[in-house]
């Protein structure tokens, strides 16, 4: 009897064997020491320096406007006023463009150079890894440098490649995209290398007793082999892209993007900004990882795994 | 006899690549394009058949392979941009000479080294100390609460996907311009790596050596010491690893956001901004070197503790 007390109050204690009520329990519980903190970390403020009473002093903190620390509603207030609250197009004299106080405009930015860093990375990473599988020599010599790249703060050399690529002409989407690209290409490279040797052995010597050539072996059983390992190494590299065009905007000072709202709340102490980028570029983030994750079940749902 | 063939190449290559950086630095033209084709070739070829020696070979010169090969391709490549960037005179604006860059290391070595320790020494090692440190404690306290990890482990698999870099304005706000905020974003970078792979760690011991430690009547403690942890070693390491890196990444980067007038994201910034693009290159060599020995270290004294792993064993 108290076995099975036990046992009840353990299954309620631990939320079932799902993880949906411990994760909305933490979840709340952040939220709620986001809420406490919010006074605290606010006390070096002007407007909070006279106010007494705990309660009052709680009403102040959440509705400060350049605060240190802004309470969540603030934040989802203005991530509200900054898309839907305002106008997404603008009249000029070209015609109707996007309007660049809208979040919107900025995401879009950051986006479009995401994306297309993203798909040159991806060519460039499965490139790589073909090149690397056929190769010897590639394997040797390359292998060590690929791994070697990653070992130095890539990140450190976006100012460069912007200023570098600017003075040939260069300016916009184009720098951002190869900063995304050159920090994305390198987990699709090394997920497929390991994706296309991961082709079984006795299937390989099948595919040599039909003497068929490199290029059938590689199309019928190295790329079917390789695609699970394709779509683990797309899901990290394209939250990495995101972080290349976000970071890529910073040294030149942009005008649009999310980098640019980060670095222009950071000049202005506009921290309520510079929280709703944040959180524009979470949902980024997690759009982004659900479009993967959703190619990837309709790409092995017609290749008939089972899920 | 193969090692009689690639040394010939090697020293071949390696005396044509000499005649053609003295070729490139006299002044160009056809000569210099022959040496340096004729160069790369030789290079190569040696390469080729280097990485033909099999893998059997218990020779020393098979097993330096490892090592030799990736240095003649990257010497060869330092070799081609040296003789690009002077023969073609490509603007130092767009790629200096890798000799430049050396002369402007060896002419500032103060003011890097300055930088160096308020970058590296400063931020980086410490951050990484406290945030791998944070990850793994809470690492622990989710793998002894069952109700915590099924909460956290799904928000930390989020948050590892997130653009964590972006909160380096709000730290920089919050604790200030020097290396403090630095560090501040170098834990919370480092933090979910080190959380997410020590769980997964911890869940990586056989059943049968648990059911054995189950036995013996062994605490959580004891187990966790005498089994897990050991057993959870290459993930550990795994993170250190990844982490090495986003900390350097999130140092310099948290440096772009604001700093006193010292500091590699500092100095990349302002020189960028005065187009004195041989000190940026500098900087970043420095960074380089840094980084990738920070990892070298860490390899190693990974191989010391993790040496029954498969991947660690001689064949």
């Amino acid at each position: 009897m108290t076995e099975r007390i036990g046992t009840a109050s353990r299954v309620i204690l631990r939320g079932g064997e799902g993880a949906f009520v411990p994760v909305v329990t933490l979840t709340a519980l952040i939220l709620v020491v986001w809420y406490l903190a919010c006074p605290p970390m606010n006390a070096v403020l002007p407007q909070l320096a006279n106010v007494q009473g705990l309660g009052e002093r709680y009403l102040v903190a959440w509705g400060l406007e350049r605060p240190v620390l802004p309470a969540p509603h603030q934040v989802i207030v203005e991530l509200y006023n900054s898309t839907l609250g305002t106008r997404l197009f603008r009249q000029t004299a070209e015609g109707m463009v996007l309007n660049p106080r809208n979040l919107l405009f900025h995401a879009w930015v950051t986006l479009s150079a995401t994306l297309v860093g993203f798909a040159i990375g991806a060519l460039l990473g499965i490139g790589l890894a073909i090149a690397i599988v056929h190769s010897r020599v590639l394997q040797k010599s390359l292998m060590p440098w690929i791994i070697a790249s990653q070992t130095i703060p890539i990140l450190a050399i976006a100012p460069i490649i912007i200023v570098a690529l600017g003075s040939i002409g260069l300016t916009g989407l184009i720098p951002k995209s190869i900063i995304s690209a050159y920090l994305s290409f390198f987990p699709i490279t090394i997920g497929m290398v390991k994706g296309f040797s991961s082709a079984d052995s006795m299937q390989l010597d099948l595919m040599r007793t039909y003497n068929a050539s490199r290029s059938v072996t590689f199309t019928k059983l190295r790329w079917p082999a390789a695609l699970p390992f394709l779509f683990a190494s797309l899901k990290v590299s394209i939250s990495i892209s995101l972080v290349g065009a976000i970071v890529g905007e910073l040294p030149t000072g942009a005008q649009a993007g999310l980098g640019a709202r980060l670095l222009s709340g950071s000049y202005y102490g506009q921290t309520v900004q510079i929280w709703s980028a944040l959180f524009m570029a979470a949902i980024l983030a997690a759009l982004l990882l659900a479009l993967v994750s959703l190619a990837e079940r309709l790409t092995l749902k017609a290749m008939g795994a089972r899920r | 006899m193969p090692v009689r063939r690639i040394l010939l190449l090697v020293v071949a290559g390696m005396a044509s690549a000499i005649v053609a950086l003295l070729l490139a630095h006299g002044g160009g033209g056809v000569p210099l394009w022959i040496t340096t084709l004729v160069a790369w070739m030789l290079l190569w070829g040696a390469n080729h058949h280097w990485s033909a020696v099999p893998d059997r070979m218990r020779t020393g010169f098979a097993r330096a392979a490892g090592f030799g090969i990736p240095v003649l391709f990257g010497l060869t490549l330092v070799f081609l941009w040296e003789v690009i960037c002077v023969g073609l005179r490509v603007p130092t604006v767009l790629l200096p000479p890798p000799s430049l860059i050396g002369a402007r290391i060896a002419g500032s070595l103060p003011t890097l080294g300055a930088d160096f320790v308020q970058t590296v020494i400063r931020a980086v090692i410490p951050g990484w100390i406290m945030g791998s440190l944070a990850g793994f404690l809470i690492a622990l306290a989710c793998d002894r609460f069952g109700f915590l990890r099924r909460g956290l482990m799904p928000i930390g698999n989020f948050i590892s996907a997130l653009p964590i870099i972006g909160i380096a304005p709000i730290l920089v706000m919050w604790f200030g311009f020097d290396w403090p905020s630095k560090a501040a974003v170098v834990v919370v970078m480092t933090f979910f790596p080190m959380l997410v792979n020590t769980v997964a760690g911890l869940a990586a011991a056989g059943p049968l050596e648990r059911d054995l430690m189950h036995s013996y009547g062994a605490s959580w403690l004891r187990t966790l010491l005498a089994l897990r942890l050991p057993a959870a070693m290459p993930f550990l390491f795994n993170a250190l690893k990844i982490n090495a890196t986003l900390a350097m990444i999130g140092a310099i980067v948290a440096e772009f956001f604001g700093t006193p007038i010292v500091g590699m994201g500092f100095r990349i910034s302002t020189e960028v901004g005065r187009m004195a693009l041989d000190m940026v290159w500098a900087t970043i060599a420095i960074a380089a070197v840094a980084g990738s020995s920070f990892y070298a270290i860490l390899v190693l004294v990974e191989r010391r503790v993790t040496f029954w792993h498969p991947s660690n064993r001689q064949k």
